[in-house]
């Protein structure tokens, strides 16, 4: 169980998602993954991506332009 | 049908280049699986030293239009065309190479980037993988 961190602050489309996508294909079953990033479509899409693979979204904080979300995998 | 995007890179313009690797990429994130077709001016970006050759579709003003976008993308962090290239072979995405378009321009087997592609076809190397793709694209 481990908890592998993604920052893609700063970064646009598409490497927020792609970024996401590269580190849960990398993750154990048990591990989380959590993705901190500023790309205001990124938060919406990485949910719907999460859906798609049937990932758990355990949680999505905002502070002020940055978002963080946590994914169980 | 499977949950596969298939496109067809037929353009070697710069833009057009960024828009299938974007959408590639993109696909084989949300979970899909991901073809891309590199045939006539598109398989030119293929060759050897030439990736990041391509012009601008619109505006390229003798070079200096591309020149000023690509300072744009620079300054908004846009990936470069190689690491979406790389993030693409990463996520299990498959390129082909058309044959045809290599015997039309003279381009051999040796002048290709062999790193990236996984297979050399013709048009029902296409159909095949178009058939069974929810999304294709002409680009």
């Amino acid at each position: 169980m481990a908890d592998i961190k993604v920052d893609v602050r700063g970064e646009t489309c598409p490497v927020p998602l792609v970024e996401t996508r590269k580190a849960l294909r990398k993750a154990s079953p048990g591990d989380t993954v959590e993705i901190v990033g500023t790309h205001p479509a990124s938060k919406k899409e990485i949910p719907m991506a999460l859906k798609a693979l049937g990932l758990k979204l355990k949680d999505i904080e905002e502070d002020g332009d940055v978002w963080r979300i946590k994914i169980g995998v | 049908m499977t949950d596969k995007a298939t496109i067809v890179v037929h353009s070697g313009d710069m833009d057009k280049l960024y828009s299938a690797l974007i959408i590639a990429t993109g696909a084989l994130s949300m979970g899909m699986d991901a073809s891309l077709y590199f045939t006539f001016w598109g398989l030119e970006r293929l060759v050897k030293g030439k990736l990041e050759g391509g012009r601008l579709s619109r505006m390229h003003l003798f070079g200096i239009g591309k020149w000023m976008v690509r300072r744009r993308m620079q300054a908004a962090r846009v990936a470069s065309l190689e690491k979406l290239l790389q993030d693409f072979k990463e996520l299990g995405g498959k390129i082909i190479a058309c044959e045809m378009t290599m015997q039309i321009m003279g381009i051999k087997k040796d002048d290709l980037r062999a790193d990236l592609i996984d297979e050399y076809g013709a048009v029902g190397t296409y159909v095949q993988e178009a058939r069974e793709s929810s999304i294709t694209l002409f680009i």
